[in-house]
């Protein structure tokens, strides 16, 4: 643990950069794949095409990914907004298929009782749909943001700093403890965002912790 | 005035004729009750009224108005709901479901939730459930409070798709005590849809009793269609050969006992 006393600020100073880089693009992530997973939901036929893209940009390689974007958007290879675009992709593509299910688990029933009581359209979207899709939702966030954390290293290959220059760094100068301390914060920031996810998810669907009457859901 | 259907017809996209050509009048505070066999139309009749559906030939009025001309939105909370089991929000709590409609034409938070307090008093349920969430009720507490959903924002009219479907008869029973005792005192116009002759004999004025195609196979008074059923169709779908719908008296110590078809007393006459 020497190497960690020793290191302190630089490995603090990597996770914030690794935050940085994570929390936007997974936010973003969510919105776009949100908005896809609806439009694949309302019209199905364009949906197929929508999330048959989706999958097809995720196979994309990533280091490749991260040269052809600031060529496309015109901004520094560098920059952390490359990574942040790039993993926003990588997390829509990810994400869009199961938003889509999302808005599908939600009771049919009780769409067209709310349709029928009133609800307007944008109603219907802000007050039932992503209310009830949030369970669903929530379980592919979940996989975005572990997925997207781990990915957030390998900016290190290109230059842009984070909790991966640790893994870069520590295999150049074979400095074992420092591969092992960005390995475990890694994994470490992913569980932490996973947990407030969890905990997020409890607060904002509190009709889930109820115990059903008489067994029946 | 109160709803008429002017030769109404509904062919689905995919080429199913629901409904032809049918022609009703809800006289204002009267019920109406639509049965008939599943798929004879009557959930696409009900939900021309509000809209749900529309009509590809005639036309729906209230009021003498085409509903057509009326805002979707505004018609429908202009109208009270019961769909069937399972139409309340679940992510909402009880006294909240109830206050939906209020609350969405603007009616503060507060004063929407006292006012459903009350009403779910009115129609038995204790206030104290309004706190839990739908699915920690009982079903014939859902439907409960699905009928004081339906009437929170006053409405005049109310539609109810089989809205005592997925409960026992012994609960049933009580659910349409209950609405005729709300109806008696509201006297809202009522379009009722069921399978269950019984509960159409009960609780409406006037029943129309479908075959499939939407094709009128009887309308009439309850009394009207059990003295005169218009056809073996009719004879059969209300069980005019069944033992409990062919009473006779018997005279026992000079009182007339009604018994039914197997001889059972059904009570005395008076
Ligand atoms: N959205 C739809 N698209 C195509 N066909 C439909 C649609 N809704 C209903 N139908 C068809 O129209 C017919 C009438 O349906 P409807 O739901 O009105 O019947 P119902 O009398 O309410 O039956 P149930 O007692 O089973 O509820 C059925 O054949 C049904 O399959
Ligand atoms: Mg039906």
């Amino acid at each position: 643990m020497s190497w960690l006393d020793a290191n302190r600020d630089y490995v603090l100073d990597m996770l914030l950069q690794h935050v940085r880089l994570s929390v936007p693009a997974i936010v973003i992530s969510v919105l776009v794949a949100v908005v896809l997973g609806r439009v694949a939901w309302r019209w199905p036929r364009a949906g197929t095409v929508v999330l048959g893209s989706a999958s097809l940009l995720y196979s994309v390689p990533a280091l490749p990914l991260l040269i052809v974007i600031p060529v496309l958007l015109g901004i520094p290879l560098r920059s952390g907004l490359t990574l942040v675009v790039a993993l926003a992709v990588y997390g829509t593509a990810l994400l869009a298929g199961t938003a889509a299910d999302a808005f599908g688990s939600v009771d049919a029933r009780v769409r067209e009782a709310a349709e029928a009581m009133g609800y307007s359209r944008a109603g219907l979207l802000w007050k039932v749909d992503l209310p009830l899709a949030v369970p669903v939702l929530l379980s592919g966030i979940r996989v975005v943001t572990v997925s997207t954390v781990s990915l957030v290293t390998i900016g290190a290959l290109v230059g842009i700093p984070s909790l991966g220059n640790l893994l870069t760094d520590g295999f150049q100068r074979d400095i074992r403890a420092e591969i092992v301390t960005g390995v475990l914060g890694t994994m470490l920031l992913a569980v932490t965002l996973d947990a407030l996810l969890v905990a997020l998810g409890r607060v904002v669907t509190p009709w889930r912790a109820a115990t059903p009457a008489g067994g029946a859901s | 005035m109160g709803i008429e259907f002017r030769d109404v017809g509904k062919t689905y996209p995919d080429g199913t004729v629901a409904v032809t050509g049918f022609s009703c009048t809800v006289p204002s505070h009267r019920t109406l009750a639509l049965v008939g066999t599943s798929g004879s139309g009557k959930t696409t009749l009900m939900r021309m009224v509000n809209r749900m559906v529309e009509p590809t030939t005639g036309s729906v009025l209230i009021d003498g108005r085409d509903v057509r001309e009326l805002d979707k939105v505004a018609l429908r909370r202009s109208i009270g709901y019961v769909p069937q089991a399972g139409g309340l929000l679940p992510h909402r709590r009880v006294v909240d479901n109830v206050a939906t409609v209020p609350v969405l034409t603007g009616t503060p938070r507060r004063a929407a939730r006292d006012a459903a307090l009350a009403l779910l008093e009115r129609v038995g349920i204790d206030p104290a459930l309004g706190r839990r969430y739908p699915a920690q009720l009982s079903g014939g507490q859902q439907q409960r409070v699905a009928v004081a959903r339906a009437l929170a924002a006053e409405p005049n009219i109310l539609l109810m798709d089989e809205p005592f479907g997925a409960v026992d008869p012994i609960v049933r029973r009580g659910l349409q005590d209950q609405l005729l005792q709300l109806q008696a005192e509201l006297g809202k116009t009522i379009v009722l849809v069921t399978h269950d002759i019984d509960e159409a004999f009960r609780l409406g004025d006037e029943v129309v009793i479908l075959r499939t195609g939407g094709i009128v196979a009887q309308t009439g008074t309850p009394k009207e269609i059990v003295a005169a059923p218009a056809d073996e169709f009719v004879r059969d779908f209300i069980g005019a050969d069944r033992a409990e719908r062919a009473l006779r008296t018997v005279d026992v110590d000079g009182r007339s006992v009604v018994v039914d078809g197997d001889g059972r007393p059904v009570g005395v006459l008076e």
